[in-house]
């Protein structure tokens, strides 16, 4: 009996004294870095690029696309990992669902209040971040069993991986399709836009490249 | 969270209600604190179309949303017509384009945008008349623009739900618009002879009804054609009894 009494406090102790890990740990670093490249949700594990072809014709409503699926991402990131213990198993899928389809809605109903023209032209792209497979990928894959701090920094990796991608796509499809970046006009006058880069096969193509490029570098195979 | 059984039915019917019940209200205190917003803005674009389908987009470029509503309310006087060209009391604001247009045509009724001219405000500029109607995929609308000699088709505003992208979503395009500018609504007999987009693109034409069409957007030229041929016909009568 006291012996036993002497092991469980010792475990306590133990646990106790375990120190918490450093805000911007090690591993807590490269949840951010990793997205960005060798582990990019478009470049490497191919998810979400429905929505990379279909909105980067110009600049500026792929910047505010790339914002809604940061803060889509980033919250249901936190709240589905906050309420991870708590998720019964057999409807977590359903559970996932809602949480993003809220937030989705959410940000859906704000851009209508505050950027009306973009959420004119991106309104039917933001209601499919629902079915995003990034932000499902990352709930099911990481929110659910890792802690809210860390699920936050998963999310604001893995949609800033996702962010700079598309907005490369679009900086190149503004720039030759259309001759502007962020609408104002760079090319000299008279020049012609390049029609393939303002439609989707456009992008579909320098997405094709980019993921050469940022392959090539980081050596990935697909197995 | 070891005393409740995650994989007991009654726990997980549980969740899901209170889950539903937190989200949704969330999601309907989001929605009514917005609605006013919201609003606003739908009505900002409205008058932002009207004045440009009236005084053309240049005009309208470089103006911010409260010069925009204030150069509404001084230059733009409404009236409700019905297709016999018969005024009704219906205060403007409260006609709704979308369920008008699902009514049958005699008794729709018609709202009309006058736009004056600014530096004179008994000289009226444009008549301004909405119009509503199918695409390829989904409604298609606008305003028509009017001039003041009654036959002069002075600007054209489109705007759409869900066409293609890059294809009837053209309709948009302040250039596509621009097409109708100067085409006339009445044949020489003075017959109703509302301009239409023409098969093909990139030919000019001569004449004043016909308007270089929208290549690989038929339906949508053609939803745009029937638009304007529609509502044009609505409000004939009111056109007419201005002469």
């Amino acid at each position: 009996m006291s012996t036993e009494t002497i092991e469980k406090t010792n475990d306590k102790v133990v646990e106790v004294k375990k120190p918490s890990e450093p805000l911007f740990s090690k591993k807590r670093r490269q949840l951010l870095s990793n997205p960005l490249d060798e582990d990019n949700p478009i470049t490497i594990q191919v998810l979400g690029i429905c929505s990379a072809l279909a909105v980067t014709v110009a600049l500026k409503p792929t910047f505010v696309m790339a914002v809604a699926v940061t803060a889509v991402l980033v919250l249901a990131n936190v709240v589905i990992s906050a309420l991870r213990n708590t998720i019964p198993n057999r409807i977590r899928i359903i559970v996932q669902l809602v949480v993003v389809a809220s937030l989705v809605a959410i940000v859906d109903q704000v851009l209508k209040a505050y950027s009306y023209d973009i959420w004119k032209e991106l309104s039917v792209f933001i209601g499919l971040i629902i079915t995003n497979c990034i932000v499902m990928g990352r709930l099911e894959a990481f929110a659910l069993g890792n802690k809210p701090w860390d699920a936050f920094l998963d999310g604001l990796g893995n949609s800033f991986g996702y962010a700079w991608i598309i907005l490369a796509i679009a900086f190149f499809r503004e720039l030759f399709g259309s001759g502007k970046l962020f609408g104002f006009q760079v090319m000299p006058d008279g020049y012609i836009g390049n029609g393939v880069m303002m439609s989707p096969a456009g992008a579909c193509l320098l997405l094709g490249v980019l993921i050469w490029i940022v392959r090539s570098r980081s050596g990935y195979v697909e197995d | 969270m070891s005393k409740f059984n995650k994989n007991d039915n009654k726990y997980i019917i549980s969740y899901a209600i209170i889950m539903t019940l937190v989200f949704g209200s969330v999601l309907a205190v989001v929605a009514l604190a917005l609605k006013p917003k919201q609003d606003a803005e739908v009505l900002l674009e409205k008058q932002n179309f009207i004045l440009k389908a009236a005084l053309g987009e240049k005009a309208m470029s470089t103006m911010s949303d409260e010069e925009i509503t204030a150069l509404y309310n001084e230059t733009v006087k409404t009236v409700v017509v019905k297709a016999d060209g018969v005024k009704v009391e219906t205060e403007e604001a409260s006609i709704n384009v979308f369920k008008e247009y699902k009514k049958p045509k005699d008794v729709r009724e018609l709202p009309v945008y006058k736009v004056y001219d600014q530096a004179d405000s008994n000289k009226i500029k444009a008549y301004v008349f909405p119009v509503y109607g199918k695409g390829l995929w989904d409604f298609i609308w606008g305003y028509v623009a009017v001039e003041a000699d009654l036959k002069t088709l002075g600007g054209l505003v489109l705007d759409h739900k869900g066409e293609t992208p890059g294809l009837g979503a053209r309709i948009t395009e302040q250039e596509v618009q621009s097409r109708f500018i100067g085409k006339e609504i009445f044949n020489a007999n003075g017959e109703l002879d509302a301009p239409h987009f023409q098969k093909g693109e990139g030919n000019t034409y001569e004449g004043a009804h016909k308007v270089d069409g929208l290549s690989g957007a038929t339906i949508t030229a053609k939803g745009v054609n029937n638009m304007l041929d529609d509502y044009l016909a609505m409000y004939k009568s009111f056109i007419k009894a201005q002469k």
